[in-house]
């Protein structure tokens, strides 16, 4: 029997194992899925937390009813990869042998990489939403909070789904407008970058944007540490800004494992062929989502296009042929901009996003970089894709590489 | 593309001043380059910038975390040797092409 294991069973490493085990003979394959946790996580739904509009339960299944019938699913925490010897070492000692194996162990946030951040004001007025226990306790505390100063930082990048802190403040906007109290909160965007995204015509439009929601921004602002007694928090060059309430992004960094096991980089983001999504070091092994160092957003839109290169270049090596796909970095993503609108991008490693229509040239019925009612509802219906299309690796009416019919360039 | 004149060598840049040869780059270009941002360039800065290259070279992502953790210099070191926007200053210092902006 050959052996293909998969490490981690998020959104990458469950899209895999159905489509691999979709393929793959079951006289001759074997395949393996490990995760150190029972629950799946709609992670897109931790924004929608804090303001109420989901609860707990709309964004937690267990992971078990997404893995197929046929695929070994085991529940420990991954030691490490001895990459040498094709083996994987659980944290019990047990050794797992592959013949090609698949990384997707995500990244996590570290609060811990930044002074006082973990202090005695954590999850009291200062939080997190990029994890089920941040979002839930900023939503209690948004529940009796009377205003003040409402600060959004963003610590460092890169981070997963890099417009969520853009969102979560025109979320709260909306939100204390609908509370009466938005005179009472003055919101602040306070990001390590120039502007208020990565890519300069996106950046623009989400930055007028801001403006005009009257969120200030406060640009070129890299965290050094968090005040716990004076409430607020200071920049490498000593810029101070106060907060009531600072909700923040922590600095995101690999699975230790991947240090541990000699992969990645001194983030522990696996060291990764932006094109093959081979690991640099090791030819069979392949590299799917966050995980990987490559230069795109860490996205669950990205995952599910990267997948389908994983899985052609996959089935190249099984088979002994040169890999033939070549991932581009495609990404798609919605932006919630509040009072029931939003706002979609689609780019890639070359092309930033620009305005147009999406997937349809002309009719769309998605607009990009603009704000649409239709946008809004593409948002809350990729919910009910991701757990019913995206995770069972079914395909999807967007091809995995980016277009640029319906795009206009100026 | 354009090009500029360093220590008495022609370099190519980009529309923003960054090298789009890497090769090019010597320590002599980089004193000179620096005289333009009124930096006097010492060991550590030298040391930052060959760091830099390396990680260029090897196809590794930069940040600043990761100059913090490279032991030459801590971040908060790493913003007095290249006051205002360091990263930005010491990768152009570093005669690499633009990084890759993080997205
Ligand atoms: C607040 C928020 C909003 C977001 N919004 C969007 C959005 O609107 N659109 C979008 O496309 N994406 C969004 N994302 C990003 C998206 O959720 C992720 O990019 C995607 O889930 C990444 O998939 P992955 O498989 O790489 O990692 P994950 O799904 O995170 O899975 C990694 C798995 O590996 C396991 N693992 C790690 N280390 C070990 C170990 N040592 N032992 C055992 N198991 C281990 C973990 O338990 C986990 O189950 C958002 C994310 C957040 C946090």
């Amino acid at each position: 029997m050959k052996k293909l294991v998969i490490l981690g069973a998020g959104t990458g490493g469950t899209i895999m194992a159905n489509k691999m085990r979709k393929t793959l003979d079951r006289s001759e394959w074997d395949i393996t899925i490990i995760d150190q946790y029972k629950t799946h996580y709609y992670q897109p739904g931790f924004l929608f937390i804090p303001f109420g509009m989901y609860k707990k339960k709309d964004v937690i299944k267990p992971k078990a009813d997404f893995i197929p019938m046929g695929v070994n699913f085991i529940l420990s925490k991954i030691d490490k990869v001895d990459g040498e010897n094709n083996k994987v070492i659980l944290e019990d000692g047990v050794v797992i042998n592959y013949d090609f194996l698949v990384v997707s162990t995500g990244v996590r946030i570290v609060p811990e990489e930044t002074l006082g951040m973990k202090g005695n004001l954590w999850h009291k007025n200062v939080f997190d939403f990029y994890t089920i226990e941040g979002s839930i306790a900023l939503g209690e505390f948004f529940k009796t909070w009377k205003g003040g100063e409402l600060v959004l930082n963003i610590a460092d990048n890169p981070i997963k789904c890099p417009v969520a802190p853009l969102e979560f403040v025109m979320f709260a906007d909306a939100f204390f407008v609908e509370r009466g109290l938005r005179d009472k909160v003055n919101i602040t965007f306070v990001t390590p970058m120039s502007g208020a995204f990565t890519k300069p015509r996106a950046s623009k439009v989400l930055g007028n944007l801001l403006k005009e929601k009257n969120i200030n921004v406060i640009p070129d602002f890299y965290m050094e540490k968090v005040d716990n007694k004076g409430k607020k928090i200071v920049s490498y060059d000593e810029k101070e800004v106060p907060f009531d309430c600072l909700v923040t992004i922590p600095v995101h960094m690999g699975d230790p494992l991947i240090g541990r096991s000699n992969l990645g980089d001194d983030m522990d983001f696996v060291l990764t062929d932006k094109y093959t999504l081979q690991s640099t070091k090791f030819d069979n092994i392949f590299v799917l989502g966050d995980a990987a160092n490559i230069p795109t957003s860490k996205a669950g839109s990205v995952v599910h296009f990267a997948a389908e290169v994983v899985y052609e270049n996959l089935m190249c090596a099984i088979e002994g042929r040169p890999t033939t796909a070549k991932f581009d970095g495609h990404s798609n993503c919605y932006i919630e901009t509040g009072f029931g609108k939003g706002a979609l991008i689609d780019f890639n490693y070359d092309t930033e996003p620009l305005p147009g229509s999406f997937p349809f040239p002309g009719i769309g019925p998605f607009g990009l970089l603009k704000e649409t009612r239709m946008n809004h509802y593409g948002k809350l219906l990729f919910r009910w894709i991701y757990w019913h299309v995206l995770l069972k690796g079914k395909e999807m009416p967007i091809p995995s590489e980016m277009y640029m019919a319906g795009k206009k360039l100026n | 593309m354009a090009t500029k004149e360093y220590a008495g060598k022609t370099v190519n840049v980009s529309e923003d001043g960054y090298f789009t040869d890497a090769s090019q780059w010597s320590r002599e270009v980089a004193a000179d380059m620096a005289k333009e941002v009124n930096l006097e360039l010492t060991e550590t800065h030298y040391k930052v910038l060959e760091f830099i290259r390396d990680k260029y070279n090897t196809g590794g992502s930069l940040t600043i975390r990761s100059i913090g953790k490279s032991g030459i210099a801590s971040i908060k070191e790493f913003y007095k040797l290249f006051p205002g926007a360091p990263l930005k200053k010491a990768t152009l210092l570093a005669g690499i092409p633009k990084p890759a902006s993080c997205i």
